[in-house]
């Protein structure tokens, strides 16, 4: 063996990974008494929630501390490149589930259902358009149009990667302010996102009687945009741990992978984002 | 290939940190976890194997004899959830865990702790999943592939299913990143991606099917779960959805999934065949691409499970012979492993009878297969007993069968001592014998016409059910012959077995020794 040879870290036995199973344990025992009104079902989904909220600081609080101590080399930053690329392919995929899902309604289950030998048969009086809530839709809706806050919110999310950009360049120039800076700005564009999504949710349950109980427009709407608010959400508490890394003195202008993990990951649901604004928006 | 190993093996039986059931809660060495994801898979087998000879039972006779029919269906949907996402999928994962870091030189798993998290999944979806039986309702009766609109209507059986599944999702997607990151970045130097044993590069692909696919089953069980309480209509037609949309969903990941559950098979057999007919694996090049190429056309062919939804004529034979294309790299690998025992110096070890079996009896599964593919003959076939036939060919001697083939062959790198050859031919030529006596019935029992997921039947399908029922029990009693062999290993009753217990077994495994030490190749090893 070459003397340069790097040992690969490999850490000790962990308590934290039967935390994480308890925790699930308790999530999906609780949501399934939650959702049948039988037993226990919020305490338990608390208590799951709270064990793993636990989990989740000390896994990733012992890993923030083995990273920073120097106790993984090249080959560790090279797996955890490799692994957060697989992750957002994974996420890339369950979101193409679901866009999946839209193409298959507005362009074979609609159509079809409203096809003579359906609405003859089947659904009478039934007219094929998107936006639907179906044959058998009991309150009329409006769909959420494309041009209002939609449009405001795909120009924060797009302000949003340049501020993460101008970020990391911070970072690569050891100019810790801008890096603050950058970092905080996304976060902010982030929670600004986030209010004006949810204003949009009470104004479409408000006003425009658009709900996910209207038909397969609504399901479609409030799923996928619903999974994409909690991916940015998940995406800005990302960032947010790296603007109080960065604060607590972390990473140098060599080795700050769990920025850029950070940073795929908000490129990722910006990208999402855009998709999402013109199929589901816009067309 | 040949291999320099420094003198890195230490005499570390040991391993630092906890003892006791505390050492198994908190491990992150891959052996460890690959051991206990082994012996789950076997439990979630017997208990899957236990719903399998209850149906069975109630079918060696016309009639209702021993179960209600409500709770027949719970059988047959249990059986297929525990039988694929808790026996053979696990399995495979316990073989990478134990095997992966061994063949490539690595010292463990890319992510040592999250590999011990993904194992410890897996009880708790067990909890999820078994305890569904005892909810008022029972376990849903959806069938295992839980189409809308029946999992729409069950009972909360239905909803501790959604999150079994969930978490098993989770499981898997992390298990297979572990898999990916090991094998592409954690070879010891000098192990090119070409020079991997093809196993490493069938878990490599089923990995990235796993990836892939595991994301999509998740939105399908979701889309259920809103439908169930959150009043969505993706698959009420009434609000502008279609049940037909969840079987693409499903199919979409269904279908990868079975490749999941057959690749790493085809690599354990591609391990095997060389070792004892003592040549190297013929075509080594053209079964990595084989194997590359099922992945791809996997995700294309799912449609030809839904063959009687309706759908355009186009859009059948697009289908029919997207899958048909599958049987050629599919047919390149069985080539393949019948041109390396071509003219090999032949000895059939338990291993070996395994891995033949596999070749012989997979083959017919295989081409059941493509029978089922023709759209015109799967109308008529369509949910009987002949594809119920099918996939047990394809699942228990395919999958089951190199599992086996796998256990044999590395028990003895696993706990140091030789199984007994007796005892493991005695539970290779039963298994095969009752599994034949059990399914090949089955195919005669579909072409007449007997549906599947049924608890009664017509009066002249008796004979060939009692026939089958036999057969069950038979195999199911066989495996408890495996127990013996295994037991018997692991209390040191027998041979001691040697570094490399097999006269011409290549790989880096065979040069640590036997059974492993806790810690390996912490320095790699150079492979030339």
């Amino acid at each position: 063996m070459s003397p340069t040879f790097e040992k690969y870290f490999v850490p000790e036995p962990s308590k934290f990974p039967i935390f994480g199973s308890f925790a699930l344990l308790c999530i999906g025992a609780g949501s399934v008494m939650w959702l049948n009104h039988t037993g226990p079902g919020p305490l338990v989904f608390f208590v799951g929630l709270a064990t793993l909220i636990y989990m989740l600081f000390g896994w990733f609080g012992q890993v923030i501390r083995e990273s920073e101590s120097g106790q993984y080399g090249k080959n560790v930053d090279a797996s955890f490149r490799w692994s957060m690329g697989w992750f957002i392919f994974s996420e890339v995929m369950f979101f193409f589930a679901f866009f999946g899902v839209l193409f298959y309604v507005r362009v074979i289950a609609v159509p079809s259902l409203g096809s003579e030998e359906s609405v003859s048969v089947l659904w009478q009086g039934f007219e094929a358009a998107w936006p639907t809530a179906g044959p058998r839709a009991e309150e009329a809706f409006s769909p959420m149009g494309a041009w209002g806050i939609p449009a405001i919110n795909t120009l924060i999310l797009l302000t949003s990667g340049a501020t993460l950009t101008w970020a990391h360049w911070g970072m690569m120039k050891d100019n810790r302010t801008q890096l603050k800076l950058g970092l905080l700005l996304t976060v902010l564009l982030g929670a600004l996102f986030m209010g004006f999504q949810i204003y949009e949710y009470m104004h479409a349950y408000g006003e425009m009687n658009l709900k996910m109980t209207s038909g397969i427009y609504g399901s479609t709407f409030y799923m996928m945009t619903g999974f994409h608010g909690l991916h940015v959400t998940i995406g800005a508490i990302m960032l947010l741990v790296m603007l109080f890394r960065v604060m607590a003195g972390h990473f140098t202008k060599d080795n700050h992978f769990a920025f850029e993990a950070a940073a795929w990951y908000w490129h990722f649901v910006d990208v999402v984002w855009l998709v999402l604004f013109v199929v589901v928006y816009w067309l | 290939m040949s291999a320099v190993t420094p003198d890195q093996v230490h005499d570390d039986h040991h391993h630092h940190g906890p003892t006791g059931l505390m050492r198994w809660i908190t491990t992150t060495n891959h052996k460890d976890i690959g051991t206990m994801y082994l012996i789950f898979s076997f439990i979630m087998f017997l208990s899957g194997g236990v719903m399998a000879l209850t149906i069975r039972a109630e079918l060696f006779q016309p009639g209702m004899q021993i179960v209600q029919p409500e709770f027949f269906n719970q059988l047959t949907t249990m059986h297929g959830l525990v039988m694929v996402f808790g026996a053979i999928m696990p399995a495979f994962v316990g073989f990478a865990n134990w095997m992966l870091p061994l063949m490539i030189g690595a010292s463990d798993m890319a992510f040592a702790r999250m590999n011990n998290w993904s194992f410890w999944l897996l009880p708790v979806a067990a909890i999820l999943l078994i305890g569904s039986f005892f909810v008022p309702g029972g376990a849903t009766a959806a069938g295992w592939t839980l189409y809308a609109p029946l999992s729409v209507q069950m009972g909360m059986g239905m909803d501790l299913t959604i999150f079994a599944v969930h978490i098993m999702g989770i499981s898997s997607i992390m298990g297979a990143i572990n898999i990916v990151v090991t094998v592409l970045n954690m070879r010891a130097p000098g192990m090119t991606m070409m020079k991997m044993p093809l196993f490493c590069w069938t878990w490599l692909i089923t990995a990235y099917l796993l990836i892939a696919v595991m994301p999509v089953l998740a939105g399908a069980v979701t889309m259920i779960l809103t439908d169930r309480h959150f009043g969505t209509s993706f698959f009420n037609a009434a609000g502008g959805g279609d049940p037909v949309l969840y079987q693409h969903v499903f199919w979409f990941f269904g279908h990868p999934e079975v490749y999941i559950m057959i690749l790493p098979a085809f690599g354990i057999v591609s391990e095997i065949i060389p070792t004892f007919a003592r040549k190297p694996l013929f075509g080594y090049a053209s079964m990595v691409y084989a194997t590359a190429s099922i992945a791809v056309l996997s995700f294309v062919v799912w449609a030809h499970h839904m063959f009687t939804t309706g759908m355009p004529a186009a859009t059948q034979l697009f289908f029919m012979y997207a899958t048909m294309l599958i049987a050629v790299p599919t047919g390149v690998k069985v080539f393949n492993w019948v041109a390396t025992m071509w003219r090999g110096s032949m000895t059939f070890e338990t291993p070996m009878l395994w891995a033949t079996g596999f070749i012989f009896v997979f083959t017919m599964g295989g081409f059941t297969g493509l029978i089922c593919a023709i759209a015109p003959i799967d109308i008529q076939v369509q949910d009987t007993y002949y594809v119920v036939a099918h996939f047990h060919y394809v699942l228990v001697a395919g999958s089951l069968f190199a599992l086996f083939a796998g256990a044999y062959y590395w028990l003895p790198k696993w706990t140091g001592v030789m199984y007994s050859e007796f005892i493991g031919k005695l539970h290779f030529w039963c298994s095969i014998i009752f599994f034949n006596i059990t399914f090949f019935p089955m195919h005669f029992l579909g072409l007449a016409g007997m549906p599947r997921r049924i608890p009664d039947y017509a009066l002249q399908f008796a004979d060939f059910n009692a026939l089958a029922s036999i057969g069950a029990f038979g195999f199911g009693l066989s495996q408890l012959i495996f127990i013996v062999a295994v037991v018997k290993c692991v209390r040191g009753e027998g041979k001691k077995a040697a570094a490399s217990p097999w006269e011409d077994a290549q790989g880096l495994e065979w040069t640590v020794p036997s059974p492993a030490p806790h810690h390996t190749f912490e320095i790699p090893p150079v492979v030339k």
